[in-house]
């Protein structure tokens, strides 16, 4: 039961880095991908709809912890008390920063929200991640190089999949430069883990810049999104034996009836939300253009 | 000035600024899409505008409420690791089902209405919005359950220091919680209510469009029948506050001696005769305890502490909890009677609607502090302290950096709201619908 509960906690990081990696990745580039305001409304509505839900994983991700395994919960955001702080912060700016920059008189601000709330969560969960496995600076100032240019590459070719026109050209130059900075940090970040998983996610991120060369966006994204799974699994394969320094799953567990009723729990609602976030994704499946025309037919009857 | 301090000071801040925008997306939402609801029923081009309209109001405050709660999440975690591997077994399991059952239920079918308009069929756009509205309401529920559990904790057995769950069915019916749910949602509708009413009280001072007379008409109606569920459940709680919490129900009273028959202070010095005991038990002569007395009795079971919360925090929060929420009620009614039978809003009517905004929001943040305050020395009543809570690990500087960012944060960003909401109100609906491809570059819901 532990042991499970362990898995699906891992299971929900990994759902958020995958899903809220490429949103993060799309408010960073945004400014870079787009040249004016239109092409940036474009590149930030390929995330419009989906990356409020995409934050929900970890929201879950993180009531799971408290839930499941309160001491580790407890030790860990207590002791990453500063760059987790600044974690919200970004978290902050960058959802207010999205809701609000259609609604305001200049987006100025809005966008600079955006780009510094994705690129400063980027980099600092792969920074408290990194640290937690090997407690130094070095380590924690990698492993967020790391996640900042795997997001950002991850967000490029999410873009090149979803826009058309210049946007999606611009993407994909900006996947391929990604690629040329997130493979060599990869190498020096995962190398240090040595598992299968974490060199699969080094293969996966070569073979997500060979598609994307070749302008296979669908299979490019798909390659990145492996690699953000390989390494979440990496990860969370060394924290099996020691989720924070001096503590065990087993100390740091909830008792078994508690266990059992989150299972339940867990059973019975994670597929409605697969189901219904998978939804989403296929009803906002076309690429985003500039100008698609919006709103509605007036005085149009009901259907 | 220690770490303690600045985590509860934390904890006071960004709940009370959290819980600033959350009483109107709970609220709002379900208005929204009663508007909808309304233009789906009857293809009146006002529904679809109101719709609109207050569907952008309602982001606006959304995003406030979404990462206003982000924090709230990590900060037991952040501030208080003691607490939280003390209750997690218990508390964690509301927290999760909140993000399973509420928040992806919520965040993701309200992104589908903000940019479906045109992509869904109709029928299912609108059932977007009811699903986004129910899923805020019901992680009120689930949050409002773990609140109850600190107050009146059950379903639960310490074993080796720490809680641990035995009954989850009682956790999620805990008495507290089953008064607190309604009594807490209610208010978060009479403070939408009142927005609406302020909303609808400064265009109809402008204009007298039937468009406004409904949606404030349709408000009203919503804040009376919402206040009288919180009146209600007001009393239900008064009772339970009685048998759960004494010591916080002495406070508020400024009771110091166990009394029969006990009166209840209007203002300190001006008593009825009686009332207190009526209200606490339904009993004129019932015994109330009181906070001297109390606190004998705890330090006899519990150990030499002082366990009297803030007394006049207490006192005064009760109060003026109970003011600025019947006053707010009490223009809803009068508002209901004085344009019954399609008679016309008077513009002092108008004017004096714009009192329902800052009202209620007054009322449910006294209640608040009435309720985290009147707990206090204990984070979980009868076994954990406050002072027993905090992290230890945590140094008086981190919080310290904490507490001023997220304030000066705070405190910009509700600005900034408010600058926003009120530019949204003063553009008010929009009259036609964007022509060219050039206009349709400024999306009314969209990014």
């Amino acid at each position: 039961m532990i042991e499970l509960w362990f898995v699906i906690i891992a299971f929900l990081w990994t759902g958020y880095f995958v899903l809220e990696g490429f949103d993060f990745g799309v408010g960073m580039l945004a400014p870079i991908v787009s040249r004016n305001a239109e092409e940036r409304r474009q590149s930030l509505e390929t995330i419009g709809p989906v990356w409020d839900g995409n934050e929900v994983w970890l929201i879950t991700a993180v009531g799971a912890m408290f839930a499941a395994f309160p001491a580790w919960y407890a030790g860990v955001f207590s002791t990453f008390y500063l760059p987790v702080t600044l974690v919200l912060v970004g978290l902050i700016v960058r959802g207010v920063g999205l809701e609000w920059r259609g609604k305001v008189a200049d987006p100025r601000w809005c966008d600079l929200g955006i780009v510094v709330g994705s690129a400063l969560p980027a980099f600092l969960w792969g920074a408290v991640f990194a640290d937690l496995l090997y407690d130094s600076l070095p380590a924690a100032l990698l492993g967020g190089a790391f996640t900042l240019a795997v997001c950002a590459l991850h967000g490029a070719v999410f873009l090149a999949l979803k826009t058309t026109g210049p946007v999606r050209r611009r993407a994909r130059v900006t996947a391929l430069a990604a690629s040329g900075v997130a493979i060599p940090v990869a190498v020096a970040a995962l190398s240090g883990l040595g598992s299968l998983p974490a060199l699969a996610s080094m293969a996966s991120l070569a073979a997500a810049t060979a598609l994307i060369w070749r302008r296979r966006e669908g299979w490019a994204f798909a390659a990145t999104a492996g690699a953000v799974v390989l390494t979440t699994l990496a990860v969370f394969m060394e924290l099996r034996l020691q989720p924070l320094p001096g503590l065990t799953l087993a100390e740091a567990a909830s008792g078994p009836y508690t266990l059992t009723m989150l299972s339940w729990i867990g059973l019975i609602t994670l597929p409605f939300v697969l189901v219904y976030q998978g939804w989403t994704y296929w009803v906002f499946r076309k690429r985003v253009r500039t100008a698609i025309p919006i709103g509605y037919v007036a005085g149009a009857p009901p259907r | 000035m220690d770490a303690l301090d600045l985590a509860r000071w934390q904890f006071g801040v960004t709940t009370v600024y959290h819980f600033l925008f959350v009483p109107l997306t709970i609220g709002l939402g379900i208005f929204v899409a009663g508007l909808q609801t309304a233009w789906h029923r009857t293809g009146k081009d006002q529904y679809l505008k109101l719709t609109k309209f207050f569907g952008k109001l309602f982001l606006i405050n959304f995003a406030m409420g979404v990462v206003t709660g982000i924090v709230q999440e990590f900060q037991f975690g952040m501030n208080w690791s003691e607490y939280s591997t003390f209750v997690g077994d218990v508390f964690g399991a509301p927290l999760a089902m909140e993000a399973l059952l509420a928040f992806f239920m919520e965040s993701t079918f309200l992104g589908l209405w903000i940019f479906g308009w045109e992509r869904l069929p109709k029928k299912a756009h609108l059932a977007c919005i009811w699903a986004a509205a129910i899923g805020s309401n019901l992680s009120a529920y689930f949050i409002l359950a773990a609140n109850a559990w600190m107050k009146h904790p059950v379903g639960y057995e310490v074993v080796d220091g720490k809680a641990r769950m035995t009954d989850l069915w009682a956790v999620l019916t805990n008495s507290t919680a089953l008064a607190q749910v309604p009594h807490v949602i209610g208010a978060a509708f009479v403070v939408a209510g009142g927005f609406v009413l302020a909303v609808s009280g400064y265009w109809l001072l402008k204009t007298r469009a039937p468009m406004w007379r409904s949606a404030a008409r349709a408000a009203l109606v919503m804040t009376a029948i919402a206040g009288a569920v919180v009146a209600g459940t007001g009393d239900t709680s008064a009772r339970l506050m009685y048998e759960q919490q004494p010591m916080k129900l002495a406070s508020a009273e400024g009771l110091e001696r166990d009394t029969t028959g006990a009166a209840f202070s209007v203002v300190p010095g001006i008593e009825i005769p009686r009332l207190l005991s009526l209200l606490s038990d339904h009993d004129p002569d019932a015994a109330v305890q009181g906070t001297e007395d109390l606190q004998r009795r705890f330090e006899q079971q519990f150990g030499p502490a002082d366990y009297r919360p803030d007394q006049p925090v207490v006192f005064w929060s009760f109060r003026v909890m109970i003011v600025f929420g019947m006053a707010t009620v009490g223009l809803s009614v009068l508002g209901l009677w004085l344009t019954r039978r399609r008679r016309e809003f008077p513009s002092w009517l108008s004017r004096a609607l714009l009192l329902a905004l800052p009202l209620p929001l007054v009322a449910v943040i006294s209640g608040w502090l009435l309720s985290e305050i009147g707990r206090q020395p204990w984070t979980v009543a009868g076994e954990l302290l406050t002072a027993s809570s905090v992290s230890p690990g945590v140094s008086l500087a981190e919080v310290a950096t904490s507490l001023t960012i997220f304030t000066l944060l705070y405190g910009a960003l509700a600005v900034a709201e408010g600058v926003l909401l009120t530019r949204h109100v003063r553009k008010g609906v929009e009259e036609r619908e964007p022509a060219t491809a050039a206009e349709r570059l400024e999306p009314s819901l969209m990014y």
